[in-house]
């Protein structure tokens, strides 16, 4: 890279995380003005995102190619009050808190104690939600049966499909205008609201466009005290692409990448969504203006490649807003979730990598940036050096990119009822989470600690960790007569908590639909402005609901064990093992041993073990799928943890797989850390025994020694692994490339392995940032892979 | 029957093409002092975690099935190793047969220790030997191995001798098989063995000491320096000159 791009990303990736009180103190000061009342919510809430548009400050910086940042400069994070108010107490924490902390300075905590806090105290819209949601939510919510992921960020989880870089906010407001002109008030009840709806996504688009034209302002300002020629003509063109995009559609590759991030700016700044905002199919929606322009002589792919860098540090500048709580330890990490997706198919079912789709794979190894994420999408149509030069990248052990089945996601949104071409339009964003880019919405409700359940039902409802009955009365398992009794115990509870689950989900929705619409991101999602209906409420093409399980593994080996030893060898009594798993095995060691060592578990291509992962799927699939949500849409169910399975572990005991209280569980569709010991090609059998075109993503962790990959028989081997997981309909796999180590040494001293990047779960992210809990189970795991 | 397995690997893909499954055989009429699985030598075993598995003809394949996606997708397979297969000739002979039969692509890694009789049986199953080729000095070799290299040599002339699908696997062991002189030698009897021309010379590594250690024998190299790659390419120049499809690394 050269020095400027060297000079950003170093800046990039020194800046301190800093709370930024801008937005909140630009929010509370709209909110208390003349300006903010007598509008409906939608505009009152579209005024309110144009007033931070208009006042925020802009940042250009030294060497920049592509502007806009969300606070004041790179890593400053802004709040949401209207969501979740931070306290001063919390204020403290995020200050002195060793990982994932902001820093909070005196005056931030002063606009804080004096305005914010006042005004906002009791009126958030968090505040509205724990209101409403009932006891037996907030009971089993606490217990950690559940998460929720609506509480301190807003509905989001979507991605920016290839219309949006077609056209302008001025065709948009066209659009706009025509949609109000059919509205029917003679027989259609909710014209008014529609049209209150619309207007406030006209203001919305006005309000983008401001923002641009206040950094083509900003641009002309640094101008005038340019000495340097060179740089001179870059600002003037860049001048020239704020005052185009993104106004109008973008003409240039420089101009689409200063539209999305405008745009990106716009949905970030509105609300803190999930997975802030998503370019998506990067390579394709820029190959046309690549190519055409490369034609034309008016870029070089050198040129090119430095435009995409400039690109990837804006995102690396954008660490998730400050997280709190359960919905901290559910997403501890800096990452939000922006995930590009390279390779795929094209809308007509072609193979669409391109030369683009190498460039970007040349920027990812060359940026190693924790932000953006990255993914290839592989599909049978692809060329095998696609999927190995990706592989190469994956070598160098940052955990990127990860590795995607376009043919089952293509097939995932088929049986969910899509069209074809907006399913091979679509990929995989977040984590895992399959989506058709630009015209759905679809809404990550929670984790669901599927192991819980269990430990629900060895105890007859009661949580064994405070004693309190929060289950179904389904019976004391020591009368048990056959595992089938068990089962239908379990599938009892299960399905009562997915009830409270769903019933909490219905009115949390409702809540957001009515008083947190999203008017700006409901422009760029596909049928809003026709429908003239919030993406928060439904005015997506796409409206689906997940609830996401976690510990597949865990659950698994802790069924199979216990039909293993009290059922077919009876080893030893229901008695005796709930027993062990009170005394959190102390003085029951030999039975923790039989478990641990001499009992079936999943990830070895064991059918004993495998069927009750079948068996498990199944029930969790039925539960869920198809059920309605409050948008008109349906839910669906996918697998993936983020960093759940460590706090879902926390708050389970000892458990029949051998596991002792408190240990992390198994993460996405990977084996218990350390029960796989045939190697990938049985990992793979094992989690490939699920059905994954029924679900909307599954997440599969395997690793590897950097010496595994180090040669072209290597690569080709670990591409054929890849090709033969997706030829059973794998979802997703990705690669931690590591050695124990590396890791323990980056864990005695971090200072020394700042830039050492391991894949999580779903997204990578820095070792020295992860809790001492977390490392540790990644060196468990490498450590395991090490030994085989 | 049953056959006596130590081990079976899954995605190797460094005993012959593709991606495998390698079922080591229990049971080695050698007893190298390099060798990288002394737990497979006796016939067998029962400590620190090594033990034997009988299996029979249907169990193992069943375990060879498992991994078919695998093999088809990379034009893999199964390999046969050890210890040493052809002790077990019997059972190895009904397995070839049986993944024959299935289309399942055989490699068969020998030391190449049998009688005459059997080898001769045996040697139209396999798809592909795997053939160590270790010292040419039969007084070295005794040495070393522990055995004789006459029947070993033998062997290799039939397999020449009726064209099969051979790699000849030498193992550079510094100052033991590396030798100036053990390599003309091996050269020297190749010339003499038109049909064999594919070499792959496998650099030496300690790895295995760990397994000694654990199995309380001593290990007779300690010490001595793990693989010298200028000195290993140099050899593989050596046979390249000397006209042989060579590979280096396993």
């Amino acid at each position: 890279m050269n020095e400027r791009i060297n000079n950003l990303r170093e800046n990039s990736l020194s800046a301190e995380p800093v709370m930024s009180h801008q937005r909140a103190q630009l929010l509370t000061e709209f909110y208390q003005s003349q300006d903010a009342k007598g509008h409906s919510i939608p505009v009152m809430r579209a005024l309110a995102f144009k007033y931070i548009m208009e006042h925020k400050k802009i940042c250009v910086m030294r060497g920049e190619l592509i502007v806009g940042e969300r606070g004041e400069f790179p890593k400053s994070t802004p709040t949401y009050p209207e969501i979740v108010l931070h306290s001063l107490d919390d204020l403290e924490k995020l200050d002195k808190r060793k990982k994932q902390f902001f820093k909070v300075n005196e005056e931030t905590r002063k606009i804080y104690r004096e305005k914010i806090i006042p005004y906002w105290e009791g009126r958030t819209i968090r505040d509205k939600m724990f209101r409403e949601l009932s006891d037996e939510w907030k009971e089993a919510y606490e217990a950690g049966v559940f998460t929720e992921f609506l509480e301190q960020r807003a509905p989001g989880h979507t991605v920016i499909g290839k219309d949006s870089f077609k056209k302008g906010f001025l065709d948009i407001k066209e659009e706009i205008a025509l949609a109000i002109s059919r509205l029917d008030f003679v027989n259609d009840p909710l014209a008014l609201d529609k049209k209150e709806e619309l207007i406030a996504m006209d203001i919305s688009a006005d309000a983008i466009m401001a923002f641009a034209q206040r950094h083509a302002k900003k641009i002309e300002m640094i101008m005038a005290e340019e000495k340097d020629d060179e740089r001179l003509k870059e600002l003037r063109e860049m001048h020239q692409n704020c005052l185009n995009v993104p106004a109008h559609a973008p003409q240039t590759f420089w101009e689409a990448l200063q539209h999305y991030w405008f745009i990106h700016q716009g949905v970030v700044t509105e609300l803190n969504p999930w997975d802030s905002f998503n370019p998506g199919r990067l390579d394709q929606h820029l190959y046309p203006f690549y190519t055409r322009e490369i034609e034309n002589g008016t870029l070089t792919k050198e040129r090119a490649k430095e435009l995409l860098m400039a690109f990837w540090v804006k995102f690396n500048n954008h660490p998730a807003p400050p997280k709190m709580g359960v919905t901290l330890k559910e997403s501890s990490t800096y990452t939000d979730f922006s995930l590009i997706n390279v390779g795929g198919v094209k809308e007509d079912g072609s193979d669409a990598v391109n030369e683009l789709s190498y460039l970007i794979l040349d920027v990812i190894e060359e940026m190693r940036l924790l932000q953006p994420s990255s993914m290839v999408q592989l599909s049978k149509k692809n060329p095998d050096r696609f999927i190995k030069r990706a592989l190469k990248i994956v070598k160098t052990g940052f955990g990127q990119p990860s590795i995607f089945n376009t043919d089952s996601i293509i097939q995932e949104m088929l049986r969910q009822g899509k069209r074809i071409e907006d399913a091979r339009n679509g990929g995989a964003s977040g984590c895992v989470e399959t989506g058709a880019f630009g015209n759905e919405s679809y809404i990550l409700t929670g984790y669901f600690n599927i192991p819980k359940i269990l430990e629900l039902t060895l105890f007859n409802g009661v949580d064994p960790r405070t004693g309190k009955t929060l289950g179904l009365k389904t019976g004391n398992p020591s009368d048990f007569k056959s595992f089938e009794e068990l089962m239908t115990a379990f599938e009892r509870q299960l399905n009562h908590f997915i009830d409270i689950k769903i019933q909490g989900n219905n009115l949390i929705e409702q809540i957001w639909a009515k008083y947190l619409p999203a008017p700006f991101l409901s422009t760029l999602i596909n049928d809003c402005i026709p429908n003239g209906k919030d993406y928060n409420a439904g005015g997506a093409r796409y409206n689906t609901n997940y609830i996401q399980g976690v510990g597949l593994g865990s659950i698994t080996d802790e069924l199979t064990a216990i039909k293993y030893h009290i059922f077919d060898r009876k080893s030893f009594s229901f008695d005796t093992l709930i027993a062990a798993l009170k005394a959190n095995f102390d003085d029951y060691e030999e039975i923790e041993e039989m478990l641990l060592n001499h009992t079936p578990k999943f990830g070895n291509d064991d059918d004993y073990a495998d069927d009750q992962t079948r068996r498990v799927f199944e029930l969790y699939f039925k539960a869920i799928d198809s059920r309605p949500n409050t948008k008109g849409g349906v839910y669906r169910i996918n697998l993936l943890p983020t960093t759940s399975h460590i706090y879902f572990g926390s708050v389970i005991g000892a458990m029949p797989d051998g596991r002792k209280a408190k240990e992390p569980l198994s993460e996405g569709i990977s084996p218990v850390q350390g029960a796989d010991r045939n190697g990938p090609t049985s990992v793979l059998k094992s989690a490939a025994k699920i059905d994954h075109l029924r679900t909307g993503g599954t997440l599969l962790n395997q690793k590897f020694t950097p010496s595994f990959l180090s040669d072209n028989r290597g690569i080709t081997s670990v591409a054929q692994l890849i090709r033969t997981y997706f030829k059973m309909d794998g979802h997703h796999i990705q690669f931690n490339v590591v050695t124990a180590q590396t890791l323990r040494d980056a864990q005695a001293k971090p200072e020394k392995y700042r830039d050492l990047i391991v894949r999580v779960a779903g997204y990578s992210d820095y070792f020295v940032d992860l809790t001492e809990e977390l490392q540790n189970e990644i060196i468990r795991r490498t450590e395991h892979e090490n030994a085989v | 029957m049953t056959g006596f397995i130590s081990n079976i690997q899954r995605f190797t893909i460094h005993d012959g093409p593709g991606i495998r499954l390698t079922v080591f055989f229990q049971g080695c009429p050698l007893s190298c002092w390099w060798c990288h699985n002394p737990e497979c030598i006796p016939d067998f075993i029962n400590s620190n975690g090594f033990t034997v598995k009988e299996f029979n003809e249907k169990q193992l394949l069943g375990e060879i099935r498992k991994e078919l996606l695998f093999m088809d997708e990379s034009g893999g397979g199964v390999t046969f190793s050890g210890g040493e297969p052809l002790k077990q000739p019997d059972f190895l002979k009904n397995m070839l047969i049986a993944c024959r039969e299935e289309e399942i692509h055989t490699v068969v890694d020998t030391s190449g220790l049998a009688a005459q009789k059997i080898f001769d049986s045996l040697m139209d199953f396999p798809d592909l030997f795997l053939f160590d080729l270790k010292i040419i000095e039969d007084i070295l070799h005794r040495k070393y191995t522990g055995v004789s290299n006459r029947l070993i040599l033998k062997n290799l002339e039939t397999l020449n001798n009726h064209n099969k699908n051979v790699i000849i696997r030498v193992p550079l062991v510094p100052g033991i098989t590396d030798t100036d002189e053990n390599i003309s030698n091996i050269i020297h009897l190749l010339s003499g063995l038109p049909n064999l021309r594919k070499i792959n010379l496998l650099p030496y590594h300690a790895m295995a000491e760990s397994k000694y250690i654990r199995l309380n024998i001593p290990y007779k190299l300690s010490g001595i320096k793990t693989t010298d790659e200028v000195r290993d390419n140099k050899i593989k120049e050596i046979f390249l000159r000397a006209g042989f499809d060579t590979s280096l690394g396993g």
